[in-house]
């Protein structure tokens, strides 16, 4: 055996079922070992790395297991960057395993050779560069382990080509040597009975539903609280699916593109508890006016996340799950109709809404779909207007049914997480929805889909334009557009018809959406691409300027020129 | 003479598995949030297996807090805690090469024999004087032996060590 062969027996241990890859010279070895060991595990080769890295995600957050990625040294290595960053950012476990030079050449500029373990440093949550090939057993579970439990995320295994080629001599069953690794320990009840009796005062409650609410498979445990207190529930981006957002109770989300019902919410509640959430710059814009006169509760498996970026009345810190099981059997509902019928009064005001006629609306594809669908399909996104339509009309009711890029912002993520998401859950119907621009950053994936005859949907909101970047540019800048323009866009229709098995539609009038649409969810040989040629120049509202509080949320266009805005991109 | 450490300095002990890297990953929170770390110890523990850092920086309380949770999450860091305000065993060692002659030799010994330096190294033209001592001290000391050009000053920074049954 060699420390390939053990390193492939090692990721069977952790019931690895597949690796998403790319080869490469440094990483020839663990790529025969893939032939050699027999192993059940399945390749799946991408086009591009961070295809890989992006496949791995997706396959992570419909699935709740670590996402596995496979790519030689160098180049390999850089490509999945993005992916790793993208994983960190959203805490999303992940095992990337890069090929590497060999160790008497290390750090001498050999052939494709880049300090991998050095230029990921910042944006994993672990990593190891591995000297010994008998070590691989031990750092295999314990990359793993890191990777899935407490705040989850990305572990890097550099691995050298001659550690990977030597013989092994170890053992296969390694014990962890982590001393220096605590994870969430048992929460403080007595936080948690502090917390019972702040809300046991709240008139105006909200809860703020995120990420680590889906994490910690906490959902039931956060519908019971709500309906026991009947508090209304808002989810960040992330958090969609953590609550269902066709619950009376549920307010959508929230932040710079929420609904205005969630924002308004904040704004007037008298008390926010934020359940998993990081109280991103997305959603507070300003910190010291955040909830400024509410009562602040956090809860939330990193400690560190505490008093980040609000100062809170009450924390606990722990699962999110545990922590909301017990908060339940010490709360009894609250009086809130009055609150409710207010939030109910917001709802009537100002409803998400769009125009049918006209040109072709971005919102009006979303709406369809989400009917069509009946709410059931795993929704991936790229990042920009699209991804924030898609957010306010897919209304999510199911956890793990929503992949998109928060705090990373990944252009070009939603469609080969969708494969990944398709590879975990091979019964469940998937659908990619896509700006032209995220698209034409990886749609060579597409050949990794045709190859596995995976019937994925992906629906391309085309407007030519970096559509996000160009709204900011009208309403911030004078209305001066500077590189925006996708002029040169192919016809991703015919472009897909160019991929064996894949199907490409086109969709230009309002009164076809429904009926193309259809065709498109009915097509199962393969991909099918949706090329919906949208109006160009549509803008996302609501809409907080960055770095302004929710109370300057616009409702719809402004009538004066507005100031750049001051916070976070 | 401005001090090397003035006030608003904090220092922080990191108990560290001895591993690559470990170093650089507790750098990074630093540089990452802007912080310049103005002194670093770092020592093997008594088995060898971890390591002991002390580092001391300047900054607002707020974002050093939110420092010493990043450096704790480190998967490497058994602990980091910050001693500032303790009275915690804190010292530092100083090697000061100044310029005496035979003229200034004896004035200068006198100054180091009230600080209770050590003359570590001694020529016609120079002396090597070794001090150990709170920040303050070795501060002070720095400033008496100005007059004599100092050629080279080396410190190594703070140590710092809890009292009795308390941690570092």
């Amino acid at each position: 055996m060699d420390g390939a062969q053990a390193l492939v027996r090692g990721l069977e241990n952790e019931g690895v079922e597949y690796i998403w890859g790319l080869s490469g010279g440094a990483a020839i070895p663990i790529f025969d070992a893939l032939i050699t060991t027999r192993t059940k595990i399945k390749l799946i080769l991408v086009r591009h790395e961070q295809g890989a890295s992006h496949m791995a995600d997706g396959y992570a957050r419909a699935t709740g297991r670590p996402g596995v990625v496979l790519v030689t040294s160098g180049p390999g290595a850089t490509n999945t960057v993005t992916g790793i960053m993208t994983a960190q950012m959203d805490s999303i476990p992940m095992v990337v395993l890069t090929g590497q030079t060999v160790t008497p050449m290390l750090g001498k500029d050999a052939f494709q050779e880049a300090d991998v373990f050095g230029l990921t440093m910042p944006i994993v949550k672990h990593s190891y560069l591995v000297k010994d090939s008998n070590d691989i057993p031990r750092i295999v579970r314990e990359a793993f382990h890191i990777a899935r439990t407490g705040r989850p995320g990305p572990v890097l295994i550099d691995v050298p080509k001659d550690v990977s080629q030597n013989p092994f001599s170890g053992g296969l069953h390694a014990e962890m040597d982590l001393p220096g690794y605590r994870v969430g320990s048992s929460p403080d009840h007595s936080r948690i009975l502090e917390i019972a009796g702040a809300l046991s005062r709240a008139r105006k409650p909200v809860l703020l539903v995120g990420h680590g609410a889906l994490v910690a498979n906490a959902s039931n445990a956060v519908r019971r609280l709500a309906e026991k207190l009947c508090a209304p529930v808002t989810t960040t981006l992330l958090g969609k699916g953590a609550f269902p957002e066709s619950h009376p109770l549920s307010l959508g989300m929230l932040g710079m593109h929420g609904t205005a019902y969630a924002n308004k919410a904040m704004v007037e509640c008298d008390l926010v508890m934020s359940i998993g959430s990081r109280y991103d710059d997305r959603i507070v814009g300003q910190p010291h006016r955040f909830c400024k006169d509410a009562v602040r509760i956090h809860i939330d498996i990193d400690e560190a996340e505490i008093g980040k970026m609000i100062q809170c009345h009450h924390w606990c810190v722990g699962d999110a799950r545990e922590i909301v099981e017990d908060l339940v059997q010490h709360v009894a509902p609250l009086n809130t109709s009055d609150w409710l019928k207010h939030l109910e009064g917001h709802k009537k005001k100002y409803p998400l809404k769009y125009k049918r006629r006209g040109g072709l609306k971005m919102q009006h594809v979303l709406d369809e779909l989400y009917k069509l669908t009946g709410g059931e399909a795993i929704v991936s996104t790229d990042v920009g207007q699209h991804q924030m339509w898609a957010a306010q009309f897919y209304k999510t009711d199911y956890p793990s049914n929503w992949l998109s890029s928060g705090g990373a912002g990944t252009m070009g993520y939603g469609f080969p997480a969708a494969i990944g998401a398709q590879f975990g859950r091979p019964g469940d119907l998937v659908v990619a929805v896509v700006g032209d621009g995220g698209f034409q950053m990886t749609m060579s994936e597409l050949s990794t889909a045709c190859v596995h005859r995976l019937p994925i949907k992906v629906i391309v909101l085309n407007n030519h334009y970096l559509g996000m970047v160009r709204q900011w540019q009208e309403l911030f800048y004078g209305e001066r557009e500077s590189g925006v323009d996708l002029e040169g866009n192919p016809d991703f229709a015919k472009l897909a018809g160019a991929y064996p098995g894949a199907r490409g539609f086109t969709l230009k009038r309002p009164a076809d959406v429904r009926k193309i649409l259809q065709r498109a969810l009915d097509y199962d040989q393969g991909p099918a691409v949706v090329n919906a040629e949208c109006e160009k120049t549509d803008n996302v509202y609501p809409m907080i300027p960055a770095g302004r509080a929710l109370e300057d949320m616009l409702i719809e266009k402004p009538k004066r020129r507005l100031e750049k805005p001051t916070g976070s991109t | 003479m401005e001090s090397l450490l003035s006030r608003g300095t904090h220092t922080l002990s990191v108990y560290v598995s001895n591993k690559p890297g470990v170093l650089a990953r507790i750098a990074q929170v630093f540089a990452r949030r802007g912080y310049n770390i103005d002194s670093l110890v770092v020592s093997s523990s008594v088995d060898g297996e971890f390591s002991r850092m002390t580092i001391t920086a300047k900054g607002d309380p707020g974002g050093l807090e939110q420092i010493i949770k990043q450096v704790n999450k480190l998967i490497d860091v058994l602990h980091c805690v910050d001693h500032t305000g303790e009275s915690a065993v804190v010292q530092e060692l100083a090697l000061i090469k100044i310029a005496a002659g035979s003229d200034d030799r004896s004035e200068a010994l006198q100054v180091a024999e009230h600080f209770k330096c050590k003359t570590v190294d001694l020529t016609e033209s120079s002396m090597i004087l070794m001090a150990t001592g709170g920040t303050d001290k070795i501060d002070a000391l720095v400033r008496m032996v100005h007059k004599y050009n100092i050629i080279e000053l080396v410190r190594t920074g703070r140590v710092v060590m809890a009292r009795g049954n308390q941690v570092t």
